[in-house]
């Protein structure tokens, strides 16, 4: 085990962090990954736009393979790969960038309510410029209705995004029947693939995407950078949003970081790689967790779709405890939770909220992201933390009382403050 | 989300986790809150023949702070008149456990828990035909 990789795993005995059950926040940069930047930050530092010395020469062709792993990892062309800060910065460049390029066309923009915020505060933007958006509702299980999606769209309708793989519950929407829709109305589709790639196979072409956005540190690459895909045949236009020397196409401006970008060639290569693996060993601790806290605690609820959806991610809601408390007594281990408790603004998740789960749940729900270096040891003892804890909590709550009484809580009339 | 130490304090070890039977003698019940809005509350108290407040027990659905709200006050209760426990304030709550501007509606609830369980026991006790609920 390298040194990079025993930094996340510890032992029980040796543990002094929290598990880290976040790997839909951000994943540790892999080892070999690492490998890969480092003398890009050191001996090969030159400026890729540098054309008048071995210096930036070398640097170019670092970014320039980088590409190519890239694209590959989407089956693209490296022609058609635009590098970014990251993947919000690719959802604007895209959103925005096409929406303006094609305002003559028209004004509509169809995207879903559990859509990630760089997409949704993309569109809000847009609303006040004059656009209009349509951001539509989902089913229970979180999937798309596609005939919904269909009436949705309007002659005017020049741009729908979609998220390949939902950030909070991980369900994968059907983006080939997707892309095949927004095809034949000719309607720019731009995929937001950030939770996707290393996951699920991502491929330009059977989803007739054409904008993608990616990220680095989703996949075990470095933060800051991303790209976004931009169809090449037929040819997809966007305005740029940030302005200088022409970098990339005149597309985004900027001095390309070299060490960020081989980082993220290397990772996307490495997440393709590594996915049917990652998957099949993530899938049987994503089971084994699953089964472990549902034969120990009754009145679990899971949020999101079963089927359609990456082993990575378990958002789980337990009733009658609530959130914030509940994140404050799984202190060991590292895990999200749906309620915005944090931010002070006592908001629920509003992705949970779209599939139609009660305040309660929607405040009581747990997001359980597994990764590459996630262990059965740890699995085991996060259940056996939740089990205690959510046991703890419930023997606190009015409510857990109430349910045991066979009192419907609905039925209670509350009094307001 | 920095918690003060007597909150955690409380919130790990709560006091006077539990509940008496609403129906018993000179037991006051209150609920306030409600569960969409993340916080409901339930203090009890058990009041002797002198009028004094001579146990409490709570129970909580709510974050760090409504818990350690509602475990302090049912510490501070014990001991008290009917008329003294109807003078603490949630500003002596939110002081005591250090409570943060957004956390200040969980010391406000255990103060309307204090009242609604006294007025629970009066109104019980009052007139003996009252109906409980």
């Amino acid at each position: 085990m390298s040194a990079v990789q025993a930094d996340v795993v510890q032992s029980p005995a040796v543990r002094e962090r929290p598990i880290y059950l976040d790997y839909q926040a951000t994943t540790p940069v892999d080892p070999l990954v690492v490998e890969a930047m480092l003398p890009y930050l050191t001996q090969n530092f030159g400026n890729p736009a540098s054309r008048s010395h071995s210096y930036g020469w070398s640097a170019e062709e670092a970014v320039e393979n980088a590409r190519a792993q890239v694209a590959n990892a989407i089956h693209a062309d490296p022609k058609e790969i635009v590098w970014t800060s990251g993947a919000t910065e690719a959802s604007n460049l895209a959103i925005k960038g096409a929406a303006h390029f094609y305002s003559g066309k028209g004004k509509h923009i169809l995207t879903l309510r559990t859509e990630h915020k760089a997409t949704l505060d993309t569109c809000r933007q847009l609303e006040r410029e004059g656009f209009e958006v349509t951001y539509l509702d989902v089913q229970e299980n979180g999937l798309v209705d596609l005939e919904a999606f269909r009436a949705a769209l309007r002659p005017d309708t020049v741009l729908a995004s979609i998220l390949f793989v939902n950030n909070e519950i991980g369900v994968i929407q059907p983006m080939e029947e997707i892309g095949k829709i927004l095809r034949e109305h000719k309607i720019i589709f731009h995929v937001d693939a950030v939770q996707a790639l290393g996951k699920v196979p991502v491929d330009v072409e059977t989803i007739q995407a054409d904008l993608m956005s990616l990220s680095a540190h989703k996949i075990y690459g470095p933060k800051g950078i991303g790209a976004l895909y931009v169809r090449r045949k037929p040819r997809v236009r966007i305005e740029a949003q940030i302005h200088g020397g022409g970098h990339e196409r005149g597309m985004r401006s900027g001095t390309l970081p070299t060490h960020q970008i081989v980082g993220m060639g290397a990772a996307a290569e490495l997440a393709v790689r590594s996915m049917e693996s990652d998957n099949r060993r993530i899938r049987q601790l994503r089971d084994r967790l699953l089964e472990g806290i549902m034969s120990r605690v009754d009145e679990v609820y899971i949020n999101g779709d079963m089927e359609h959806r990456v082993p990575h991610n378990l958002n789980l809601s337990f009733a009658f405890v609530e959130g914030e408390s509940l994140i404050m007594a799984l202190k060991g281990i590292a895990v999200s939770s749906g309620s915005a408790c944090t931010s002070a603004s006592l908001e629920p998740s509003y992705v949970l909220r779209a599939l139609g789960k009660s305040d309660e749940l929607a405040h009581s729900s747990i997001r359980f992201g597994i990764g590459r270096y996630t262990t059965e040891e740890e699995i085991d003892e996060t259940i056996a933390l939740v089990a205690a804890k959510v046991g703890k909590l419930r023997e606190l709550s009015p409510l857990w009382e109430m349910h045991l009484e066979g009192i419907d809580l609905n039925s209670v009339q509350w009094a307001a403050h | 989300m920095a918690y003060s130490e007597k909150v955690i304090d409380h919130y790990e070890n709560p006091r006077n986790v539990g509940g008496f039977g609403k129906e018993d003698a000179g037991v006051g019940t209150g609920m306030v809150g409600a569960p969409a809005c993340g916080d409901v509350m339930r203090l009890q108290i058990k009041v002797n023949e002198q009028g004094i407040i001579e146990d409490a027990k709570f129970k909580t659905y709510g974050c760090g702070s409504a818990i350690a709200s509602s475990s302090l006050v049912t510490e501070w209760v014990k001991g008290k008149t009917l008329d003294e426990a109807m003078t603490i304030k949630n500003s002596q709550i939110a002081e005591e456990l250090e409570l943060p501007p957004v956390k200040i509606h969980c010391s406000v609830l255990a103060e309307d828990a204090i009242k609604a369980a006294i007025e629970d026991y009066r109104k019980k006790s009052g007139a003996s035909s009252s109906e409980t609920h």
